[in-house]
């Protein structure tokens, strides 16, 4: 328990190097976009961190499932270290996207439909961790958490989706070709190579953020049943 | 003639200053974390230890 494993030494060192090749592609590789210059640039992590962020969600979800099939306090943690991090890195896609905004569209925020989904989709899971912060009870707070984070679910896809149902400024990156998206975006190779190498670099940081976030409950419990040990 | 692209270097930089410093704001969270759990189970591993030995 106490030494990280060999397994996941090899995820945190892959992970780095990935994240290190995705930015040295990001400075050096990718072209400057024609119109709105250096600042497209952030165009590679806002999305990457965006998709870490749903897929943290998505794996919260997978994992408030099987909690309530299986009552595993396992996958209870595994749903609340995933929540916290999609938190952590959609926090970083708003405020890139607010940065990104100003030059763009020459404001820092507007109540566009993407932007309100994804706020809407933040302080969803916000919420959950104030709900479970209030709960004594860890059976309980597991239960209610798991079916907060199934019901919570539902503002990923509506956030994804917003871009395509609604009439808004912000581009449709995946399926930009769909006739009803309102936003455009196309990307030249060059960008399309270091937009999928930045993807895959955040993906396997999130199975190394996750599974260090997991270990690190995985200890508090210990502690905690430690201390009731010695209380009684 | 080709018009240049807009000068948005400090946007960019901000950006990725965003980006890397929350980033290592969370790691280094997981990092105290985890030092302090490290420290509360010695300790009380230690309490337990001595707790055995009066008994």
């Amino acid at each position: 328990m106490k030494a990280i494993p060999r397994s996941l030494l090899m995820v945190d060192i892959a992970a780095f190097v990935l994240v290190l090749i995705a930015s040295v592609m990001v400075f050096t590789y990718a072209p400057i976009e024609a119109v709105m210059g250096l600042v497209q640039k952030i165009f590679y992590f806002h999305v990457a961190t965006a998709w870490l962020g749903m897929l943290s969600y998505l794996v919260a979800l997978g994992a408030a499932v099987i909690y309530l099939v299986k009552k595993n306090p396992y996958w209870d943690l595994v749903e609340v270290s995933a929540i916290e991090i999609g938190l952590v890195f959609l926090l970083i896609t708003v405020v890139t996207g607010a940065i990104w905004a100003r030059p763009s569209w020459n404001t820092w925020w507007t109540w566009d439909p993407r932007l309100t989904t994804v706020t809407i989709m933040e302080l969803v899971y916000a919420a959950y961790m104030m709900l479970r912060s209030g709960i004594e009870d860890p059976e309980r707070r597991a239960r209610f958490g798991a079916v907060y984070a199934i019901v919570g679910f539902l503002s990923v896809p509506l956030t994804f989706l917003s871009i395509r149902f609604f009439r808004t400024i912000h581009p449709v990156v995946i399926g930009s070709g769909d006739p009803n998206a309102t936003g455009s975006f196309s990307m030249t190779p060059d960008m399309g190579i270091t937009f999928a190498i930045s993807l895959i670099a955040f993906t396997v940081l999130f199975i190394s953020l996750l599974w260090h976030r997991i270990r690190i409950g995985q200890m508090a419990e210990r502690v905690e049943s430690l201390k009731l040990r010695l209380m009684q | 003639m080709p018009i240049a692209p807009a000068d948005t270097l400090n946007y960019m930089l901000g950006g990725y200053a965003v980006i890397f410093g929350v980033m290592a704001v969370y790691l280094v969270s997981f990092v105290v974390r985890w030092r302090n759990l490290r420290e509360d189970e010695q300790t009380l591993e230690e309490v337990e230890a001595e707790e055995k030995a009066k008994k």
